[in-house]
């Protein structure tokens, strides 16, 4: 409990590489001391493997399926995607089941910034949200004013989600400060659009690095917290989106502020998918459970979901092939 | 696509959306596979006997009231013949069986208490009120680990006690409570057998089943007969139990009440004598620890198994400067437990075991708030019929109510606070009880520095509730003497010659 990330100053902060620091966004914390308590790395654990547990039946089961539709990111993130495969994906993305009105569409289909067009185009009048990611992703290894202009490109083609990397090198190295800058000048960057900043779990090596780093994104404007960009071997597990939930709940207590969780990379399953559910609810609570404060991004989860609302429907499960693989 | 879903309706028409939660939907287990008779007899001598004395126990499910079985009382003449039945079976080949062919049996039972997981966990829910995700997932896996375990030594005794002899001491009576049937059946079971004793077991009056369901697993796994018994009934069996002549070991684990009158009555005798008594557990966390994993273990540290459990957390000692905010996370954890139905698979918190429990967990609570502390329990609705006690802390407990001090045994956890280190110490070893400790701290010298003057059996550190049949487990002071599990429980049951 003794571990603490310094609330910057109320006062305007300049980098190195110029540009003012707006005094509202993260500022509004008042300066206070935010709280980054150490995690145990074995009872983390321990508590997911419980709430991976929970047996989600009948009813619930159905509302969870609903619910995990209208949170999924569609996403596809290929250097091979193509305006028609970007088309395609909208498609599903609008009607996953275009024979059942009742299933609702997704809540996002994110994409490269070049391809943010086509999905504006292909998504208008669906209420389906545009993200891109940006900033150098996934790496975020470029200069910084190419990351924001990144940024800003894909805002100004129609992203009203903007998906970026914190800035790993900087904070591996102890330059928190830098970082969160970072952060901040994205958030400056995003405008009106939704900024998510993706932690990349898996190269932070450790629980504590997580909630350390899950705060600092918090503090400086993150709108969302999202775990892996999906390019790593180590994508989202659960103990990462509950140590991740559990800075988000403590950030919410000191500052009023709720931020949004999004696991990304590895949720294949519609089991999976509702594992997160029962860990933002039981962890976060229901108001956590919409789609505003609560994604998953994935290409093949919606698949499996459909398979399960067939299976509840018609009493035996459907083949792979029936389902389409857009 | 294909058009089988076309009809108007689709698989989510009035569907609750599942914004702002869903309630989990009731995901019972099933209790097809249990098998419970409408009587039970003895088992002794290998096969299930009426009672000479002619008496039976209703044992009922805790969570309905609802009678599950008439099992037997046995009186004194009943004991008799259990204890014959041993000695019988002692001497006629089991205590002279060679420890790898005892093994080969242990390995059976273990093999068959897997085989028979969920008839087992199923059954011990029914019979108990445990939640069916605790004796699915550790009850009966222990008890399997337990015998697995004991298998390995049988075998293997002489290098258990370097440059000792290790022999068999007899016939052993054991005697085990109701909040772990099962599981403590096999912690007292697989040693002895291992080591080449016989038995003759009193199960809990509250929860006969499955100690009899055992019976028939040992019978399967060819546990020759005689070599277990199983004597059911209420304190008046256990007593003529304990007290009885041909007895060369009593192993207990209960109150400490009775294990003091246990203790009174063999006295001057040559029976030896193991106890496994009460505790008052301090859980410290200090004002580094991981605090969310923190209040995870002080929250299973008391409600596991609803608080029935000797070496539970009922006292938490949290660093002053800490406290405001772990109480409040600590709240705000309990208020997501679920307490209820305890087949339901999402059930955290089962019923109180007997009504005669209930009523001793309501009166300690009545003398906490009459002392002067200050009661919280989250806002949940317990069923209508059945045993039920809510999730309960107390805080502004002093170090001298009855509430910081009694063994309550339900799920009512008193809230200390300190200030240094040394004040945690003695706060947590001023109880007459030792069986065990937690300590939470990111700090590896302080954990270390704080367990090393903890007065307990058990130091958990970062944890707890951790039981692992390789780990000796046992209390200081009034929590009795004697170990189980690993080498120091194996040398319970044995006499070490010279060689």
């Amino acid at each position: 409990m003794l571990a603490e990330i310094e609330h910057p100053d109320p006062g305007p902060t300049r980098l190195a590489v110029g540009g003012p620091v707006a005094a509202d966004g993260p500022r509004s914390v008042d300066g206070r001391v935010l709280r980054v308590p150490a995690v145990d790395a074995v009872g983390l654990e321990e508590r997911a493997a419980a709430l991976g547990g929970r047996s989600v039946k009948r009813e619930a089961k159905l509302g969870a399926l609903s619910l995990l539709i209208r949170c999924i990111d569609l996403t596809t993130l290929e250097g091979a995607d193509t305006p028609g495969r970007v088309q395609g994906m909208c498609a599903k993305a609008r009607r996953p089941e275009p024979a059942d009105r009742t299933v609702p569409p997704v809540a996002a289909v994110c994409v490269y910034p070049s391809l943010v067009p086509v999905a504006r185009e292909a998504l208008v009048g669906s209420g389906v949200k545009v993200a891109s990611v940006a900033g150098a992703f996934p790496s975020g290894q470029s200069e910084l004013s190419v990351r924001l202009a990144d940024i800003s490109s894909a805002v100004a083609a129609g992203a009203d989600e903007i998906d970026i990397v914190l800035n790993r090198g900087a904070f591996l190295a102890g330059d928190h400060r830098r970082a969160f800058d970072e952060v901040v000048l994205a958030r400056e960057a995003c405008g009106p659009a939704h900024l998510k900043v993706i932690l990349e779990t898996g190269e932070l090596g450790t629980y504590d690095q997580v909630r350390k780093a899950s705060t600092l994104a918090m503090a400086a404007g993150a709108d969302f917290i999202k775990t892996s960009t999906g390019k790593v071997p180590s994508a989202a597990t659960l103990p990462m989106a509950l140590c991740m939930a559990e800075a988000i709940r403590d950030f919410a207590d000191q500052t009023g502020r709720q931020v949004g969780l999004k696991a990304a990379g590895g949720v294949r399953t519609a089991k999976q998918g509702w594992q997160y559910l029962v860990v933002i609810q039981e962890v976060l609570g229901p108001a956590w459970l919409t789609p505003d404060l609560f994604r998953v991004g994935a290409s093949g989860l919606l698949n499996d979901v459909l398979l399960q609302l067939r299976f509840q429907a018609s009493g035996h499960y459907a083949r792979p092939d029936d389902v389409s693989t857009d | 696509m294909p058009g089988e879903l076309a009809e108007p309706t689709g698989v989510l028409a009035g569907v609750d959306p599942a914004d702002g939660g869903f309630a989990y939907a009731p995901s019972r287990e099933s209790t097809d596979l249990v098998a419970i008779q409408d009587r039970y007899g003895l088992w002794i001598g290998g096969e299930e006997v009426e009672a000479l004395s002619g008496r039976t126990i209703t044992t009922t499910n805790p969570a309905t009231e609802e009678p599950l079985a008439e099992v037997a009382e046995a009186g004194p003449e009943d004991v008799d013949l259990a204890v014959a039945a041993a000695r019988r079976a002692y001497e006629d080949g089991w205590r002279d069986l060679p420890g790898r062919e005892r093994a080969k049996v242990l390995y059976r039972v273990a093999r068959q208490l897997q085989e028979r997981a969920r008839e087992l966990a199923v059954l011990e829910t029914l019979d108990g009120g445990k939640p069916i995700k605790e004796s699915r997932d550790i009850d009966v896996p222990l008890a399997a680990a337990h015998f697995f375990h004991h298998a390995g030594w049988a075998d293997k005794l002489e290098w258990a006690f370097a440059n000792r002899t290790p022999s068999p001491l007899g016939v052993v009576g054991q005697v085990i409570p109701w909040n772990f049937p099962l599981l403590m059946a096999a912690w007292k079971l697989a040693p002895a057998l291992a080591t080449g004793n016989t038995v003759v077991l009193k199960p809990a009056e509250t929860t006969p089943l499955t100690a009899l369901l055992l019976a028939e697993v040992l019978a399967e796994a060819e546990v020759p007969p005689g070599v277990v018994n199983i004597v059911t009934g209420g304190g008046a069996t256990g007593a003529s139990l304990v007290s009885h002549p041909g007895l060369d070991k009593v192993a207990f684990t209960g109150s400490t009440t009775v294990g003091r009158q246990i203790q009174e009555s063999l006295a001057g005798t040559r029976t030896r004598l193991t106890l496994e008594l009460g505790g008052k557990a301090a859980n410290i966390v200090y004002e580094d620890a991981a605090v969310d994993q923190a209040v995870e273990g002080v929250v299973n540290g008391i409600f596991f198994n609803q608080g029935h459990v000797c070496c539970a957390g009922s006292r938490l000692l949290v660093q002053e400067s800490v406290a405001e905010l772990f109480l409040d996370k600590l709240r705000r954890r309990i208020a997501t437990l679920r307490v209820g139905d305890p087949l339901d698979k999402n059930t955290d918190v089962g019923a109180i075991n007997s009504a005669e429990q209930l009523g001793r967990i309501t009166s300690l609570v009545e003398a906490g708030v009459e002392e002067g502390g200050e009661r919280w329990q989250p806002a949940c609705a317990l069923p209508e019929k059945g045993w039920w006690f809510p999730p309960t802390v107390f805080t502004g407990v002093s170090q001298s109510s009855r509430i910081a001090r009694e063994e309550v045994f339900g799920p009512v956890l008193a809230v200390l606070t300190f200030r240094t280190p040394e004040e945690a110490v003695a706060k947590a070893n001023n109880t007459p009880y030792g069986l065990s400790a937690g300590v939470w701290s990111e700090k590896g010298s302080k954990v270390l520095w704080t367990a090393e003057r903890l007065q307990a059996g058990v130091v958990w550190a970062n944890t707890f509730n951790k039981l692992d049949p390789t780990s000796p487990f046992g209390g200081y002071k009034e929590s009795g003497f004697g170990r189980e599990g690993g080498l120091h429980g194996l040398a319970s049951y044995v006499s070490l010659g010279r060689r």
